[in-house]
């Protein structure tokens, strides 16, 4: 097995450009927000107090942050260590997808300047649902940053702080299971509150549990996706022997998803719903299409040996993902009157700035710190 | 202007319908006890069928909580900065009055060819979603009088209670880069000098009546109970004091009390001379979606239990795995 090394290659490229470009562009509409308010770059109002700032940037962002959860979890806790190359690039990712949910809702809180309240014990309310999802996405912040860690070190030659890390790496590791489950669940509790104004065929006791589930399937799909379209762009050795013993797991994972999705719809009669003609509908059963094309591929042996219809099903997964969440908050959910929500241009901008400095800074990463394997050839 | 009609949007038919019961059953074992209301809470009746439309609460409401003039977009190329005409609750409007309109208006607290009026503001849940959601502590409830009051200089504005009042109260002021949640306080402030809600204390008929629980729910009983046509001193300001009532006779009622049992019960009542859900009052089940947030929350948290024997459990094994796999792993250059 070769060891992690820097990508040699050039920063600047016509994509890094790019990508710099839609940042610059979502900063200056950020400015706009500061001076002005929510409302002069936002379309989201009193009936849509959440808009896809909260929607995109932190629920389906972290979502695809869930790499590294779900990565730690099968080679730390299940011991499969033949997956440790998939590790660092799956931190990475979880790395700017929270660092960056963390960023988003800075800029999407309406009284950011008081965002320290939640870390004083005086103020904080323990039975709020948003408690447990910012102190839970902060503390995991950190350990990302503690687990990615050594990447750091090795560059800069601190093996002695290095040897001390590794040896309590384990307790990091744990964090690294553990408050993931805790917050993406929640990321589902947080809509059991909103019981009369969400579609039954999104609101379950079951949220919380379907929220894990998914994110941890679609953790293992942006590693997946990653380690495919990274080893393509950049010719490195494929790693589709590697993705393919991958792919049964996430294909069971997905299944059991159905299921209890499926189940639960029918112990609770809300299947009816699903047959009445409207956009919420139609979007229930593209997002359950997705899931299920997932699973087909991935539970069939000849669907895992395709890297095409691998990497398809990744995308399905992620897609599917996004769009359950996207529904859950905004698409099944009924405002009380006359209000309506399409993000604006500058609001959508503001999202796609944030997206491109999760892959602007993923590529400055990779090519400056030892994250991923068999590069060995370019030295 | 049908301020109160619903646009459906994105939705199918019979979604609101099915949405009105949480499941209950299913939750039995998983919700919280519901709260219970405070023997001294204090509440509102509005009584629409008594409601003249004079909007001098609105007023009243502005100027005892300092709020700015409120003007609907498209009114503003005429009306600059000074008649407030607010349409709806906003970031600058803690109470509005609202119009129901039908055929052709002819006839009050009629649903068909008729009119009504309806007041909109914070219900003063018995077992608040704001509250509930709240991370800091801005939303609070007075547990004597069960007022619910917000504290801007807690409030982070994530607009989670926004997001999660059943009845669609707090407000944020999205064009102002410093902006606040909104939310009626039931004028603690003046309550607080002996004083009554600001809108109750203008209200000329009587329908906005302010007054422990306890006795507007006696005085709801009264009028449910008698006989429409019969006389009836309908009581103003304050329930008990020594205001001359607003001496009429007992409308047509329409069956219950909203807010009896609305998402847990609230302090501030409506009788009304139409059904409720046709002047915007959403129909909801009775139990508190705070209970059952709450009560999933308590059942996966109960004193972090599962969290902590769930991290001591990562622990040993990602230990023990580490240890295993460090060998198979190259030393790093
Ligand atoms: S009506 Fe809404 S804002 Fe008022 S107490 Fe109830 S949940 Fe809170
Ligand atoms: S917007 Fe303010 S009051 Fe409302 S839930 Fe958030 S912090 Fe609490
Ligand atoms: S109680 Fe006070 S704040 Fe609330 S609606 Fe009446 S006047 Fe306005």
């Amino acid at each position: 097995m070769s060891t992690a090394t820097p990508l040699r290659r050039s920063l600047i490229t016509p994509t890094t450009l790019v990508l710099v470009a839609l940042v610059v562009i979502a900063f200056y509409f950020l400015g706009v927000r500061f001076l002005f308010g929510l409302g002069a770059v936002a379309n989201i109002n009193s009936g849509y107090p959440w808009g896809i700032w909260v929607v995109v940037d932190v629920i389906i962002g972290t979502a695809f942050g869930c790499g590294g959860f779900a990565m730690a979890l099968l080679v730390y806790i299940f011991n499969r260590g033949q997956y440790h190359p998939l590790m660092r690039p799956a931190l990475l990712s979880g790395l700017f997808g929270y660092t960056l949910g963390g960023f988003a809702v800075i800029f999407d809180l309406g009284r950011y300047w008081h965002a320290y309240n939640l870390l004083l014990p005086w103020y904080i309310q323990p039975n709020s649902v948003m408690l447990e999802v910012a102190l839970c996405v902060m503390a995991y912040v950190v350990v990302l940053w503690i687990e990615f860690a050594p990447a750091f070190l090795e560059r800069l030659g601190l093996t002695g702080i290095k040897r001390v890390l590794d040896r309590w790496m384990f307790v990091f590791a744990a964090l690294g299971v553990l408050l993931p489950t805790m917050h993406q669940s929640s990321l589902g509790s947080m809509l059991l509150v909103m019981g009369y104004k969400l579609s039954p065929l999104w609101f379950t006791l079951w949220l919380p549990a379907l929220f894990v589930i998914s994110a941890l399937a679609m953790g293992y799909a942006v590693v997946m996706f990653e380690a495919t379209v990274v080893s393509k762009t950049f010719s490195l050795p494929s790693e589709h022997a590697l993705i393919s013993k991958l792919s049964l797991v996430v294909g069971c994972i997905t299944v059991g998803w159905l299921v209890l999705r499926w189940v639960d719809l029918f112990a609770r009669d809300a299947v009816p719903l699903a047959f009445v003609g409207s956009v919420s509908v139609f979007l229930f059963w593209v997002e359950n299409a997705l899931f299920l094309f997932a699973a087909l591929v991935f539970v069939t042996p000849a669907g895992r040996a395709s890297p095409r219809a691998s990497l398809l099903a990744a995308v399905a997964l992620l897609a599917g993902g996004s769009l359950y969440r996207l529904d859950a908050y905004l698409v099944g959910y009924q405002p009380l009157s006359n209000w309506s929500y399409f993000p604006s241009v500058p609001e959508l901008m503001v999202s796609i700035g944030v997206i491109s400095l999760e892959i602007l800074l993923y590529l400055v990463f990779i090519k400056t710190l030892p994250v991923l394997h068999g590069d060995a050839a370019h030295r | 202007m049908n301020a109160v009609d619903r646009r459906d949007f994105l939705r199918g038919a019979g979604f609101a319908t099915a949405a009105a019961a949480l499941p209950t059953e299913a939750s039995a074992g998983i919700a919280r006890p519901p709260k219970e209301i405070s023997p001294q809470a204090v509440g509102m009746l509005y009584d629409s069928t008594l409601c003249i439309g004079c909007k001098a609460c609105v007023a009243a409401c502005k100027a005892a909580n300092n709020m700015p003039p409120d003007i609907p977009q498209h009114l503003t190329d005429w009306n600059e900065d000074t008649w407030d005409t607010p349409e709806d609750l906003s970031g600058r409007t803690l109470n509005v009055i609202k119009v129901y309109r039908n055929g052709t208006a002819e006839q009050k607290d009629h649903e068909i060819n008729g009119f009504a009026f309806v007041k909109r503001h914070c219900l003063h849940c018995v077992d608040p979603s704001c509250v509930s959601v709240c991370p800091v502590s801005a939303m609070q409830k007075d547990e004597v009088t069960g007022i619910v009051t917000h504290d801007p200089d807690r409030c982070i504005g994530c607009r989670y209670c926004v997001y999660g009042c059943p009845f669609g109260v707090p407000q944020f002021d999205f064009n102002n880069p410093l902006g606040k949640i909104a939310k009626c306080q039931f004028c603690s402030h003046l309550q607080k000098k002996g004083q009554i809600p600001a809108c109750c204390d203008v209200c000329p008929t009587g329908a906005s009546l302010f007054g422990p629980v306890k006795e507007i729910e006696q005085e709801i009983e009264r009028r449910l109970t008698a006989a429409p046509g019969t006389p009836h001193e309908f009581p103003r300001g304050k329930i008990g004091e020594n205001r001359p009532p607003n001496a009429a006779t007992i409308p047509h009622y329409v069956k219950g009390i909203y807010g009896e049992h609305e998402a847990g019960g609230t302090q501030v009542r409506y009788l009304a001379g139409i059904p409720f859900p046709k002047l915007g009052l959403p129909t909801l089940g009775r139990q508190s979606p705070a209970s059952l947030s709450e009560g999933m929350q308590h059942t996966l948290y109960h004193w972090l239990i599962a969290p902590v024997v769930a991290f001591l459990g990562f622990a040993f094994l990602a230990r023990r795995n580490m240890a295993q796999h460090a060998d198979d792993e190259a030393p790093k250059s």
